[in-house]
């Protein structure tokens, strides 16, 4: 009895809804455009993951390709090469964490401090900069202001009768290099999210607080903080989720043959593996794995934060 | 505000604040200023300076640049994805967001969801590469402008601005008789002014800093963007510096390739540093939109 009535209720519902399309058939139409790009252009390539799967034939094409079950993942977890490159991923995603995440949100507190507006929009202005210059300019302009030979920092170091750095040959020095020139790069940019959170604070809130007798310091821990905490929070998931996401554009453009070993990462590997050596299917394979770790770590994260304060980006 | 006087505690903070700021910003603009002056500066000056003032001023490095042919190129492909790719994004994205606003647009949380998830999962590289090459589109302007035609982020941005617009405002053009893509041109568009600014801006910037695709879709040099030119003359060491500082008329080595390569970074550079003042707080109020209606 159910299934009769339940396939000619979904079969009207389905009338009903093709019904709806016609219905407001000029927004399909302009729906249609983009809707296929996405299908096209985003869920093809997920589909291409099955690459990782298969040892690509150009000739065959995706869809002909044999299927080869795990074989490339068990390569890859059997390579040194990949455990260092993961290893590398890690370290440095860690510690743009731990030094560039908290950077913007005391950039914003002390900028939040300052009283003069026309000093604060200068200095907002100017610490924006960077952002709109891709890492290929900042690439070539680190290599000339790091290089151990016309580099000012070098010259200053030469003059007080030290040694000159190669910043970006020297395994020691290259990851401080990455970490220091990202911040760099995003602390204006990224503290604009905590400074519109800070202007959305009520003013009556300070005032009180005034009356209370609470100085400076006070109203930062006991106000300005706590309403910050939600913007936090959802930068803080984003950041996690983006753990094992490296900057290719950054390394790319940074890093030599010289610091590979602690400066390779998984999408500097999948480029070199994939588009240099033409390893097509192991490189999927790699770049999947990092994809999946990534949402995964995302979902996990998203999960913590809505437990603890019932506030998730989904 | 300040009624209370400011105790000796908070003087010191503000001076330290100030003077941090300050600094700040001397670190962030030092590093340009101090590759502009070593662009501007021949032969050995620019060996041994930290000052930011050139000892003597030369344009000729500038002159080398610009008249590279591969430069010149590079810039034309640069400015025609920027103005193509940033308009049919544009339109694209738009289309797309104005429909899934609507509250009666059939399966919309369905269509949303499909979009919202290219944010969080995606192919990656190489499966993108061979979808690429599979239509044909390597060596076209196409291959710049198609695969990153439309953001989920920009999407969900518009979107969220259109849903928060009254729909009162489309109310007498509907009793008019007027469809849908009317009333999103002539009604809907005006009123998105700010956020249609605001993504414009940001399409424009993605697609003039872009190089990666140009270096992997590009395979012809006079087919390739301006900033991936660069990145071949100054990064890769590549020959065109060598030729373009040797081959000089007279025989004699008048500019130096680190001041050749400083002017090549400053050539790519200039345009953004020139309109980023104007642009800039167009920027800020997308991000603001974006993060406060999430």
């Amino acid at each position: 009895m159910k299934t009769k009535t339940n396939s000619s209720v979904a079969e009207n519902r389905f009338i009903r809804t093709l019904y709806q399309y016609w219905k407001y058939r000029y927004l399909v139409i302009l729906f249609l455009p983009g809707i296929i790009y996405f299908i096209i252009f985003k869920y093809l390539p997920i589909y291409g993951l099955v690459l990782a799967f298969k040892d690509y034939r150009f000739l065959d094409g995706i869809m002909g390709s044999p299927w080869v079950g795990l074989k490339h993942f068990r390569e890859m977890f059997a390579l040194q090469s990949f455990w260092e490159v993961f290893r590398n991923t890690v370290i440095i995603s860690f510690y743009n964490l731990i030094f560039g995440f908290p950077a913007p949100i005391i950039f914003a507190l002390l900028l939040n401090e300052i009283g003069n507006t026309h000093y604060k929009k200068i200095v907002q202005t100017i610490s924006y900069l960077p952002h709109f210059v891709s890492w290929v300019i900042l690439g070539g302009l680190f290599m000339q202001f790091l290089s151990p030979s016309i580099g000012p920092i070098n010259i200053l170091i030469k003059s007080l009768g030290g040694t000159p750095i190669y910043f970006l040959a020297d395994p020691k020095w290259f990851r401080a290099v990455l970490v220091v020139t990202e911040m760099w790069k995003s602390l204006g940019w990224g503290s604009i999210v905590y400074l519109a959170a800070i202007s959305g604070i009520d003013p009556s809130l300070y005032e009180s607080a005034s009356i209370d007798g609470a100085g400076r310091w006070q109203k930062v821990i006991h106000i300005t903080l706590p309403s910050m905490t939600p913007v936090i929070t959802i930068m803080l998931i984003l950041n996690v989720g983006k753990l094992v996401n490296d900057n290719f554009d950054q390394i790319f453009n940074l890093y030599n043959p010289a610091v590979y070993k602690v400066a390779d990462v998984i999408s500097t590997y999948t480029y070199r593996m994939g588009l240099e050596n033409m390893r097509y299917s192991f490189s999927t394979a790699v770049g999947l794995f990092r994809n999946v770790i990534s949402f995964t770590l995302l979902v996990i994260a998203n999960q913590i934060s809505k437990r603890i304060n019932d506030y998730g980006i989904w | 505000m300040a009624v209370r006087k400011a105790s000796k505690g908070e003087k010191t903070f503000d001076v330290f604040n100030y003077t941090f700021m300050f600094l700040l910003c001397v670190t962030t603009i030092y590093p340009f200023l101090y590759l502009f002056s070593n662009s501007l500066a021949s032969t050995e000056i620019a060996q041994t300076q930290i000052t930011i003032i050139p000892k003597s001023v030369t344009f000729e490095n500038y002159k080398r640049v610009l008249t590279n042919p591969l430069i010149a190129a590079g810039y034309y492909n640069t400015i025609l994805r920027t103005v193509l790719g940033t308009f049919l994004s544009l339109i694209t994205t738009f289309a797309l967001a104005y429909p899934l606003s609507k509250r009666y647009f059939p399966n919309r949380n369905f269509w949303t969801g499909i979009i919202v998830f290219t944010m969080f999962f995606g192919g990656g590289m190489i499966p993108t590469y061979i979808l690429v090459r599979n239509l044909n589109l390597m060596n076209t302007i196409w291959a710049l402008i198609l695969p990153e035609l439309v953001s989920a982020y920009n999407f969900v941005i518009v979107r969220n601005y259109m849903m928060s617009l009254p729909e009162s405002i489309e109310e007498s053009a509907r009793i008019d008789g007027a469809n849908d893509i009317i009333i999103l041109i002539r009604i809907v568009l005006p009123v998105c002014k700010p956020i249609l600014a605001t993504v414009a801006l940001w399409i424009a910037v993605w697609h003039w800093n872009s190089w990666f695709d140009s270096m992997i879709y590009s395979q012809k040099a006079e087919k390739q963007v301006v900033q991936l030119i660069m990145r071949r003359i100054v990064l890769e060491g590549s020959q065109q510096v060598m030729n373009m500082s040797t081959m000089d008329e007279s025989g004699m080595r008048v500019v130096t390739p680190e001041s050749l390569k400083a002017a090549t970074v400053m050539v790519t550079t200039i345009p953004i540093l020139m309109v980023y003042p104007f642009i800039q707080k167009y920027f800020v109020k997308g991000v603001m939109l974006g993060s406060l209606k999430g």
